[in-house]
């Protein structure tokens, strides 16, 4: 058993809902009790969605344990094929339904359906949503691509073809990201065969083989089809995610030698402000601040990436829930000289977070409550996603206009240059001290005056020290204090003193 | 005149009862902890069940959670359904972490869910155990509030059994007391005991109490005063302790509330007149504020969808106080026991449909284009989407609506999305 207050993820059957979702012509039977079917108001209500998912819960009670929950599933099938006629249907169990070991594959083949029938495992007790996107894609890939087909592999007017692998419904900014991406292929001159999960039907699945080769938008959720369409049909896959300016390019020449063409119109045609604008005199402020990265492994890979290189922060903390990905994260964070945090265990993210005392936090939407509490400005990178994150306007993360959205949202949360400066010099004044808070962000500032959760120390401050230390700027004084313990205990002193307090500024003084 | 008697009371023609069976899209009973752990100040929620348990929490109380919830998951994993763990040690190792943490909680409640059910989990023993060790610094109690028993709103009512149990016997069994039973507002709360401290109604006793310290005495001299209708099993474990329970509407409404503290006036014997006086004020107020609902409401047609069992009262408030048709009245439970003083007041030949088959019904409301649709989260933005306006129903658990005060309050919620359509011209 394992203590959980939030979850990053959904459990697996949540992530089969996404890709039914996104897709048009595919049912989902779900054999579950009636509580499941909270999982509609995720998406009807955070992603504003104008109909309901595709999907059909048996939805059986206490009574029916004993009795017939099997008949319960086939008679559920049946209806829902009746009354949706979908061009195909998948079926599966969730958590309570899995302890009960109806077989919905089994029982759904008994039906003779007129359409495909893909039954779903999706171990709940051992797997979570983004798993069961993976999966749930892959065997509906699988099972739509089975003919053997002679590949056109280019279309009439005879440009290369790519196929866009991964956005589904409730994902991160993907409705976005796609209309980004079918941007920076287009003006390589690649036409797109098929998006999928988002946007297809069962029939465009099979018509996947068609194209060259497959761009991979979310490695949690397409990899796995992607390896698999690879192997059966040669055709190779982008393992860079354009997220970012630096990834952007990169990306472009990865899709450029995969369809055999050039590059340098695309490259040449960067339109991000994001260079300039850290380049620009204002952002000189940003220099060295000390973020923490948390998301899923694609978005917090490439955050930390952006975060070093493109905004020139020190990243002081990387990690992800994404188990699956551990690998690829302990890797980019080894390369900062980091040890990854690889977990989905919101109190330990929250430890990890009160130990670091980051400048700012690049988390999900977990985070921004461990960072309201802290008192720490916070930006959100990744899924698990909120109502916020589907915003009416564009607001992609992948491309230059992704860089763009990047650099206004991390950037937005902070305490501005010149700002920054006048809250240390003019701190008495009483309009001015910390609790009123970055001026542009007067609404968002939390009311309390001290953070909920107190660092916990083993050092005695002395009050002169202590009141010394209440003016430094809320924004550094964590780091202020962190860094002032640290230089006491490197020394053995079990109290600070207002010595202490200067000793360690002009030790770490950077 | 009483205030009962103000409410025009329909003769006996029978309702027309649907009874379905189908797809539900309905809560289950872990949803009532989202409300009752900031009724409770000093309980903590931890459930005993899945990612799905955990995932629906979260999903359900969404944003509306601003400081740390004092609930949480106990999420079971392969290794404790293989028996490779003992889930006995595994409940003690968490609960040990969680009492650690939270040294203010009181009161623990172990929830079962549907999973923990399927194995035969006994959280019951789990607690009586637990109990012991941590006596008297936190109480241990458990409850379901799975999806395979418990339909939303009968999560509080299992909570609120599993306290009844626990109650202190009265002293001087025969003395009379008044108790509140079902979970209110604070502010609902406080309107209330001003009002029986003036009619002169005492002892008052709310069930759940803010704080687990101050868990009511019952007896056979507890008079029960029903807060909410679904409140079944918690009726019967009070009443097998030997209280009786008043008949009367629920307190929605200008008239509904009047009749509610009748119920209590007439068992107390406050005269007649002096009930009158007290009460004026507040009725002549609430009727103001629902004046200008009644104009935007009346004769506009509702269709509730089954969701918390409130459904009954509201429909006999929204039509009896609002002038509203009712096209259907959906309940996921039709309790004639404790709604035996508001089915009378419903319009004769009223729709009532009891349990849900969601596609059939929603084939009906299609047909039947009611000008206003109440329902679940899940529904709702479709069925904007279809060009019908809605009322989500989730609301209406999670926002003051009971009592005097809150009369205008209560019709708003109907008259706002009507408000809204007719205004917005994109
Ligand atoms: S219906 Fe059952 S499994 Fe689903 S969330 Fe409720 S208690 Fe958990
Ligand atoms: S800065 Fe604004 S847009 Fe960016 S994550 Fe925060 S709320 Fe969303």
């Amino acid at each position: 058993m394992k203590l959980t207050v939030w979850t990053y993820e959904g459990p697996p059957h949540v992530g089969a809902m996404r890709v039914a979702t996104a897709m048009d012509g595919v049912h989902y039977v779900l054999h579950a009790p009636q509580g499941d079917t909270y999982a509609d108001l995720v998406f009807t209500m955070i992603e504003r969605l104008g109909k309901r998912p595709p999907v059909t819960y048996t939805t059986f009670q206490a009574r029916d344990l004993g009795a017939d929950t099997a008949n319960l599933f086939k008679t559920a099938t049946r209806e829902a094929c009746d009354r949706f006629r979908p061009d195909a249907i998948i079926v599966g169990a969730s958590c309570t339904a899995e302890l009960l070991q109806d077989d919905p594959g089994g029982l759904a083949r008994t039906l003779g359906l007129p359409v495909p029938v893909i039954p779903l495992e999706l171990p709940s007790y051992q797997r979570k949503e983004n798993w069961g996107a993976s999966e749930t894609f892959y065997q509906l890939v699988r099972a739509m691509c089975q003919a053997e087909v002679a590949p056109p592999r280019a279309d009439r007017a005879g440009r290369p073809v790519c196929n866009i692998l991964g956005p589904t419904a409730l994902g991160f900014r993907h409705r976005d990201d796609v209309a980004e991406v079918r941007g920076l292929l287009a003006s390589l001159g690649i036409a797109v065969n098929v998006t999928a999960p988002q946007g297809a039907r069962p029939t465009d699945l099979a018509r996947l083989p068609e194209a060259d080769f497959n761009v991979v938008l979310y490695p949690e959720i397409a990899a796995v089809a992607a390896r698999w369409l690879e192997r059966s049909f040669g055709q190779p896959f982008t393992r860079t995610v354009p997220i970012g300016v630096g990834a952007t390019r990169d990306f472009i020449r990865e899709v450029a030698a995969l369809a055999g063409v050039d590059p340098t119109p695309a490259l040449d045609d960067e339109h991000s402000r994001l260079p300039w604008y850290s380049r620009s005199v204002d952002s000189t402020y940003l220099t060295g601040k000390r973020v923490f990265v948390f998301g899923d492994a694609t978005h917090a890979i490439a955050a930390a990436r952006i975060a070093r290189e493109e905004l020139g922060f020190e990243v002081v903390g990387l990690g992800t829930y994404s188990r699956e990905f551990a690998r690829e994260v302990r890797e980019a964070a080894g390369q900062l000289g980091l040890e990854a945090l690889i977990t989905d265990d919101y109190l330990e993210v929250e430890a990890c977070i009160a130990d670091l005392q980051p400048e700012l936090v690049l988390g999900t939407q977990m985070e921004r409550h461990i960072a309201k509490r802290f008192r720490i400005p916070c930006a959100v990178i990744s899924a698990p996603v909120h109502v916020q994150d589907f915003p009416a306007r564009r607001s992609p993360q992948m491309g230059w206009e992704g860089s763009n959205v990047i650099f206004d949202c991390w950037v937005h949360p902070l305490t501005m240059g010149l700002e920054e400066h006048l809250l240390t010099m003019f701190r008495e004044d009483h309009e001015f001290h910390d609790a009123a808070g970055p001026s542009h962000l007067q609404s968002e500032q939390p009311r309390e005056s001290k953070p909920a959760v107190a660092p916990v120390s083993d050092l005695a401050w002395s009050g002169e020290a202590e009141t010394e230390l209440a003016k430094v700027p809320f924004f550094v004084r964590g780091k202020a204090r962190r860094n002032t313990e640290r230089f006491a205990r490197d020394r053995g002193l079990s109290v600070i003193t207002l010595e202490t307090l200067y000793d360690a500024k002009a030790h770490f003084g950077r | 005149m009483t205030a009962a008697a103000a409410i025009a009371c329909r003769d006996a023609a029978p309702l027309a009862i649907l009874r379905e069976r189908g797809q539900r899209e309905v809560f289950c009973g872990l949803t009532g902890i989202v409300w009752l752990h900031r009724r409770i100040q000093d309980a903590f929620f931890l459930v005993v069940g899945s990612r799905t348990c955990a995932h629906l929490l979260q999903s359900a109380a969404g944003v509306m959670i601003f400081a740390e919830p004092r609930f949480a998951t106990a999420v079971m994993e392969q290794r404790d359904l293989a028996g490779l763990a003992d889930t006995h040690d595994e409940l003690e190792r968490i609960v040990a972490r969680l009492i650690e943490r939270r040294p203010d909680i009181r009161l623990l409640f172990l929830v079962g869910s549907c999973p923990s059910e399927v194995i035969k989990l006994d959280l019951a023993s789990a607690a009586a155990r637990l109990s012991v060790r941590y006596a008297p610094q936190v109480r241990i109690l458990a409850y379901s509030g799975s999806g395979i028993e418990t339909t939303f709103t009968e999560g509080e009512d299992a909570c609120l059994a599993a306290l009844a149990a626990e109650l202190p016997a009265s002293e001087g069994a025969s003395t009379r007391s008044l108790m509140v039973v079902g979970a209110l507002a604070d502010v609902v709360e406080d309107q209330l005991r001003r009002i029986f401290a003036e009619l002169g109604i005492g002892p008052v006793h709310f069930l759940p109490p803010r704080r687990c310290a101050d868990l009511p005495p019952v007896g056979s001299g507890t008079r029960l005063l029903l807060a909410q209708p679904f409140l079944n099993e918690t009726t019967r474990v009070l009443e097998g302790r030997g209280a009786r329970r008043l008949s009367a509407p629920y307190p929605l409404g200008a008239d509904g509330t009047a009749a509610w503290l009748a119920a209590a006036a007439r068992d107390f014997a406050v005269p007649a007149a002096r009930f009158e006086a007290v009460i004026r004020p507040a009725r002549e107020r609430a009727r103001r504020a629902l004046l200008p609902h009644r104009d935007r409401l009346q004769g506009r047609r509702v269709f509730l969808f089954p969701d918390s069992q409130l459904e009954p009262p509201l429909a006999r408030f929204l039509a009896g106080e609002l002038g509203m048709r009712i096209v259907e009245i959906g309940t996921p439970y039709l309790n004639t026991r404790l709604l035996d003083a508001e089915l009378p007041l419903l319009p004769a030949e009223t729709l009532v449909s009891e349990g849900q088959d969601v596609d059939r019904q929603l084939d009906r409301c299609r047909a039947a284009a009611p000008d206003l649709v109440v329902c679940g989260l899940g529904l709702a933005n479709p069925l904007e989407a279809e060009g019908f306006t809605t009322k989500w129903s989730i609301e209406l658990v999670f926002t003051p609506i009971q009592g005097f005060e809150q009369a205008g309050d209560l019709a708003e919620l109907f008259s706002r999305p009507l408000l809204r359509r007719a205004r917005l011209e994109v």
